[in-house]
Order: C-alpha cells, then sequence, then structure tokens
C-alpha cells in the first residue's frame, strides 16, 4: 500500500495557483515566487514520477514504519461507546505522522539540487522530524525555534542538536511558533539559492497546502482500506485534532468522497473559546492572511495577529491550513473546540484503558470523539464506528502531562 | 500623473535622485513619528514612506521588527496611521504607505482606499501583495486613484517582472538585495542589473530598497535608480537615541547626509 502512497485519487484539489475557494493563494514577497514555482514545478513532477513515488513509498515502509496500525481500541470503545478504530500514527519513526512529510519535502530537496534545509518548530516535533530526514539526506539543516520553547521543551532541542540540525532560538514577537514561522520565511528569503524552507504543516503559500497534503496523505488511504478490511464497511466518522492540520487533511483527504462519512477536526480550545485563550483558528478566529495563504486567523479589529493558547503546544497556532478553512466554508468537515481540560481527560482514559500514552495534540480528537460518541449513536440508532487519527505519541508530554495531574514528585 | 510621478520628474530634472525615508507609524508614539518623519522633511527627505506596524513582519530585519513592535504595544491602530499620514502629507512631501495585506483586508480593502486617498496618501507599497492577488486592490486603488507598488525582485522571472511593472502606477520598487530589510555594509551588486532588467520593460520611475544606510551608499545607488529608499537605518537613529531629542537630531542628520548623497550620484 505504501509503494503507491502517492498514486493519484479523486478529491478536492485547488485551482492552478492554489485556491481553496476564497482562501489558499501566495500572500508572499515577490523574492519567494520563483522558488515556490520551482517547488511547485518539482511537487507536480515528483508525483507522476514512478521513480519517485517508488523511493518515497520505499522511504515510508522501510524507514517511517508505515503503513501504520488501525487498531481497535476495545476497553475505550466500552468506556465512549462508539467502536473507536485507532490510526496508529504514533507507531511511525519520530513518534507522528509528521515524519511523512518530511521524507517527502527532503527527497524533493535533493531532487532541486538543494543543500539546505530550515524548518519553524513550536515544540520541537516538526524540528526533530526534519533534523532526522536532514540527517538521512546528508542536508544542512538549522531549525527555528521560540525562545519561550526551547526553554520549556529542552529535550528535543537536545534531540535536534545530536542529529546534527542547529537550533536557533528566536527572541523577537511573541517568542513562538509564529514568529519561528517569520524568521525562517526571512531566511529562506535571503538563503532561497540553496535553501529549501521544509514547512511542518498544510499551511504557508502555495504550494505548501497542497503539497504537505499529498504527502500525508497515505494516513487516510490506509485507514480506509484498514477500516473496510477490519469492519467490512466505511466508518460513521473519521476524527482528528487540527493546529495547522496536516494530520487531519492527511487522514480526511481519502474520505472526502465517501458523502455518508461525517468528518471532525477538533480545534485547540484552550481555556474555552469565550476566554479568549485558546488556538481554534476556524471557530474562534475570522477570515485574514497569515504565513502566506489566506485562512481563518486569530487576530485583532486591525488584523494584528493574536496570541494562541493550548495545553497542546503542537496546536498553538493562530491559524490553520486553507484546505480546511474551504472544508468548513462548504460544510464537508465539522470544526469544534476541545478544552485543555476535555482532552486530558481524554489522555487520561486512553493510557488507563489502552496502555497508550497519546500526543495531547492527538488527545484532541480523543476528547472530540468521547463527546460526539453519544450523539452520533442516538442519530443512527446504533453503536457507531468512529476512525481517530492518533497522529502522534506522548512521550513528549510526559512533564506537561505529569504537571497537569500533579503526580510529579516534588523535587527534593 | 500621480504627485509621487511628479516629484519624481522634478528630481530627474534636477539630475538627481528622490530620496524616499521610510518609519513605522506610531513609532515611538503616534506624535513621536508625526515629529520625526517632519524632521525628515525639514531636513531634505523628499517622500515619506509610512510603514503601518504589523505583527508579523516578514520582509523586515531587526531594527524595523522592534520599532513596529514599540508602536503595537503603544497601542497605535490603524485608524491612528491615517491621521499620521495626514499630518505628514499637510508637510507637503508626498505620503506613500507600506503595508502588509493583512491589516488592509481587515479594515476593508475600498475603505481603506478611501480614508487613505481622503488623508492624503498618495498609495501603497505592498511587500507581501503580488498582483497575482490583488484584484481587490486593483479595483479599489482605480477607483481611489491610488499608486500601487508592487515589488520586483533579482529572482523575479522577465515574464513576472514584465507583469509585475504592468500592474505598478506611480513607482515600481526594486528590492536590492535577496532578503528582509536592514542597513548593510555593502551595497548590492544585484540591484543594478535588476533595475536595468525593470528598465527595459517600463517607463515608470524606479526606487531601490533594502540596505541603504549611508549618504554614500545613497549616492552609489542614486547613480542608477530614481529613487533610493531609506528605511532601516532612519529607524535607528531614533531606536538608539537617549531621548527623544536626540533622536530627531540623529534623523535630520542622517537625512541630510542621504539627501546629499542622493545630489551626488556615484556613475
Amino acid at each position: 500500500m505504501s509503494a503507491d502512497a502517492l498514486a493519484p485519487v479523486a478529491g478536492p484539489q485547488p485551482d492552478s495557483a492554489g485556491h481553496f475557494g476564497r482562501f489558499g493563494g501566495r500572500f508572499v514577497p515577490e523574492a519567494l515566487v520563483a522558488a515556490l514555482d520551482e517547488l511547485d514545478g518539482a511537487w507536480r513532477t515528483a508525483m507522476t514520477d514512478e521513480s519517485f513515488r517508488a523511493e518515497f513509498g520505499a522511504l515510508l515502509r522501510d524507514y517511517a514504519g508505515t503503513p501504520s496500525l488501525l487498531y481497535e481500541a476495545r476497553r475505550f470503545s466500552a468506556k465512549v461507546g462508539a467502536r473507536v478504530l485507532l490510526k496508529r500514527e504514533d507507531l511511525n519513526h519520530t513518534g507522528a505522522h509528521k515524519v511523512r512529510n518530511v521524507l517527502g519535502q527532503a527527497l524533493l530537496t535533493k531532487r532541486m539540487g538543494k543543500t539546505r534545509v530550515i524548518a519553524e518548530t513550536g515544540a520541537g516535533q516538526h524540528g526533530v522530524a526534519t533534523a532526522t530526514a536532514a540527517a538521512l539526506f546528508d542536508l544542512e539543516c538549522v531549525v527555528y525555534m521560540g525562545q519561550v520553547d526551547t526553554e520549556r521543551q529542552a529535550l528535543n532541542v537536545a534531540r535536534m542538536r545530536m542529529l546534527g540540525a542547529t537550533v536557533i532560538p528566536v527572541t523577537n514577537g511573541s517568542r513562538t511558533l509564529k514568529d519561528a514561522m517569520n524568521e525562517a520565511m526571512r531566511d529562506w528569503v535571503a538563503n532561497v539559492d540553496e535553501t529549501h524552507y521544509l514547512i511542518g504543516t498544510a499551511a504557508g503559500p502555495h504550494p505548501f497546502p497542497a503539497m504537505v497534503r499529498d504527502f500525508v496523505r497515505g494516513i487516510g488511504d490506509e485507514a480506509r482500506q484498514q477500516c473496510l478490511d477490519l469492519t467490512g464497511g466505511l466508518p460513521d466518522a473519521v476524527t482528528a485534532c487540527v493546529g495547522g492540520g496536516s494530520n487531519a487533511l492527511g487522514i480526511f483527504h481519502a474520505f472526502v468522497g465517501d458523502e455518508a462519512v461525517r468528518l471532525y477536526g477538533f480545534e485547540a480550545g484552550g481555556d474555552g473559546v469565550a476566554t479568549g485563550r485558546h488556538a481554534a483558528s476556524i471557530t474562534g478566529g475570522s477570515a485574514g492572511v497569515l504565513h502566506g495563504t489566506r485562512t481563518f486567523v486569530l487576530q485583532d479589529a486591525d488584523g494584528q495577529t493574536l496570541e494562541s493558547h493550548s495545553i497542546s503546544a503542537g496546536l498553538d497556532y493562530p491559524g490553520v491550513g486553507p484546505e480546511h478553512a474551504w472544508l468548513h466554508d462548504t460544510g464537508r468537515a465539522n470544526y469544534l473546540p476541545v478544552t485543555d481540560d476535555e482532552a486530558m481527560a481524554a489522555f487520561e482514559l486512553l493510557c488507563r484503558t489502552e496502555g497508550i500514552i497519546p500526543a495531547i495534540e492527538s488527545a484532541h480528537a480523543l476528547a472530540g470523539t468521547v463527546a460526539l460518541a453519544p450523539k452520533l449513536a442516538a442519530e443512527l440508532g446504533r453503536e457507531p464506528t468512529i476512525v481517530v487519527n492518533l497522529s502522534g505519541r506522548g512521550d513528549k508530554d510526559v512533564h506537561t502531562a505529569g504537571d497537569y495531574f500533579g503526580i510529579l514528585d516534588k523535587e527534593r | 500623473m500621480s504627485r509621487i510621478g511628479v516629484a519624481f520628474d522634478k528630481a530627474r530634472a534636477d539630475g538627481r535622485a528622490l530620496l524616499v525615508g521610510c518609519m513605522p507609524a506610531g513609532f515611538p508614539t503616534v506624535e513621536g513619528s508625526i515629529a520625526a518623519m517632519t524632521a525628515m522633511v525639514e531636513a531634505g527627505v523628499d517622500v515619506i514612506e509610512v510603514e503601518i506596524p504589523y505583527s508579523d513582519p516578514v520582509m523586515d530585519g531587526p531594527v524595523i521588527q522592534r520599532a513596529s513592535d514599540i508602536a503595537l504595544a503603544g497601542g497605535v491602530r490603524t485608524a491612528d496611521t491615517m491621521r499620521i499620514i495626514e499630518a505628514v502629507a499637510a508637510t507637503g512631501a508626498p505620503v506613500v504607505t507600506m503595508t502588509y495585506w493583512n491589516p488592509v483586508e481587515r479594515y476593508g480593502v475600498d475603505v481603506f482606499a478611501r480614508d487613505l486617498a481622503s488623508a492624503g496618501g498618495t498609495g501603497l507599497i505592498t511587500p507581501d501583495l503580488i498582483p497575482d492577488e490583488a484584484d481587490e486592490w486593483l479595483a479599489a486603488s482605480d477607483a481611489h486613484g491610488l499608486d500601487r507598488t508592487f515589488l520586483v525582485s533579482p529572482s523575479s522571472t522577465d515574464a513576472r517582472l514584465a507583469m509585475t511593472v504592468q500592474h505598478c502606477r506611480g513607482f515600481v520598487y526594486a528590492t536590492a538585495v535577496m532578503g528582509v530589510t536592514g542597513a548593510r555594509a555593502r551595497t548590492s551588486d544585484a540591484a543594478p542589473t535588476l533595475v536595468s532588467r525593470a528598465r527595459a520593460v517600463t517607463d515608470l520611475p524606479i526606487g531601490v530598497g533594502l540596505g541603504v544606510g549611508t549618504g554614500a551608499q545613497a549616492g552609489t545607488v542614486a547613480g542608477y535608480a530614481d529613487g533610493v529608499i531609506v528605511g532601516s537605518a532612519l529607524v535607528r537613529c531614533v531606536l538608539d537615541a537617549p531621548t527623544e531629542a536626540d533622536g530627531l537630531a540623529a534623523l535630520r542628520t542622517l537625512s541630510a547626509e542621504l539627501a546629499e548623497g542622493v545630489r551626488n550620484p556615484t556613475r
């Protein structure tokens, strides 16, 4: 299955300039247009190139360990009141779905003859994944990370450095993910000839949203077939967490054409959308332009970007991929907020029922599923089948979770 | 012809380049920025570029980022920028506005154009809006008689260069280097080539920005371009000054040096 992870399938596509309805496009300095065009060309060529697809497929299989399992979580299901199937992206090399994207883009970087990759990272997961691919492909790697994040994710900084990457703490603006992305963009403008900006989610200027979606699309392609094999039918719903939104698009894409399959994206509701302290760009934001694309953005009345808040560093971003904005506009997918507390309750439930520690990002998908299950059961008049994208593992979150639950021994 | 076009023509007739000086609106305060821009005009800056501070300025280097952050932390609003433009336009110098796209979109593109025109602004420089995405701005700028300055870059292909200048009105902004704003030790080698490539496809005046910070550099750029655009070096005068009066004095000194530079083009 992974050998043809890029085989064409029917599904929503942007126009040739990367517009998903009224969203997407390119809002970038002219200096970057040539590089984006080059990338667009390389990506389109690669997508139809058998040798690229074979190489990518082999890497996904032999290096990343995909297809990931679709696991029926029976004890969790019993608590939730739905037949819950977990797409185990947490078992991939580096611990999340993100490895699919970085392998695809690193392969393209080589094809374009570039020798250096740069990346932005919040919690450090995408930075670690990028550093991993850079080591594998012998590319120079520079990762921009907000200073606030380098301090609270010191272990991931060390991981990146072990893998040979240079980590640059970003000290301007709010010193978090969005500022790391600004700084990476500035680096790219200055070094675009030899550098590829390996964006970590399905956001940014065209072709990134569609390209990243294509590289992670295997999640849904695999899950759809695995669900058919396991249950003899399609699920009633597919759920995922949404920050930038790559894991959600990755699993949604294969199901968009299956009208009976409901799609749910769960955004980070932080302390609750009404409090203003959240990262729910679709539920609590408005249409705007950020980081090269038109999408839903958390912004004030003057269009200044607002700081987002979430217990999950990976969802703590004030924008969202433009394809999600479009799926929301068209009504094909539903987007709902999940608070920190709801996510952590689901986090604990999965730990205790299945012996699986999820990433706090993925715990948002689990929490949304917990809330969705009874409604769907009532509507269908039977137990629903729900595929949940367990996009990453929780090793990186042990400190945050331990702190949250108050289970860390006090320092002596 | 636009007021900027007239100013470029006059400078050209005088055998010199036009000096464009940039300052973020509301930096260090609303009144402080009006005082700074007025001082620049008095010391010989021909055109004032008012930058609307934005939370995520990807084309700007550390100096303008810091100034923008200070302005935003001080609570400056887009409506204040309109007031600043009006005050600076009253000095008689043409005022062009540089803005990232989201503040305009949030304000409402047509309403923004209307308010900008009635404040006496000549038009917009749009660092993250390319003509490909600019339909709404093309219509609004036509409706309200505003200039449109899109950027061209050393990496622009010939086709994009031709397309971009075709959508410009007033003047074209050539980015001298591949990079962000900020004074640099050396002027760019890529800029003269870019300017001559642009000249092959447009009669509009061409301003060169990014990395110009001294009178000598201004003279070098004036040797091949119609306009010399200076930002970070001027902003730094205010940023580094211990008092507002010191900042204005430093600003006057540098403005005069730059004005001298554009009158002594190095050819």
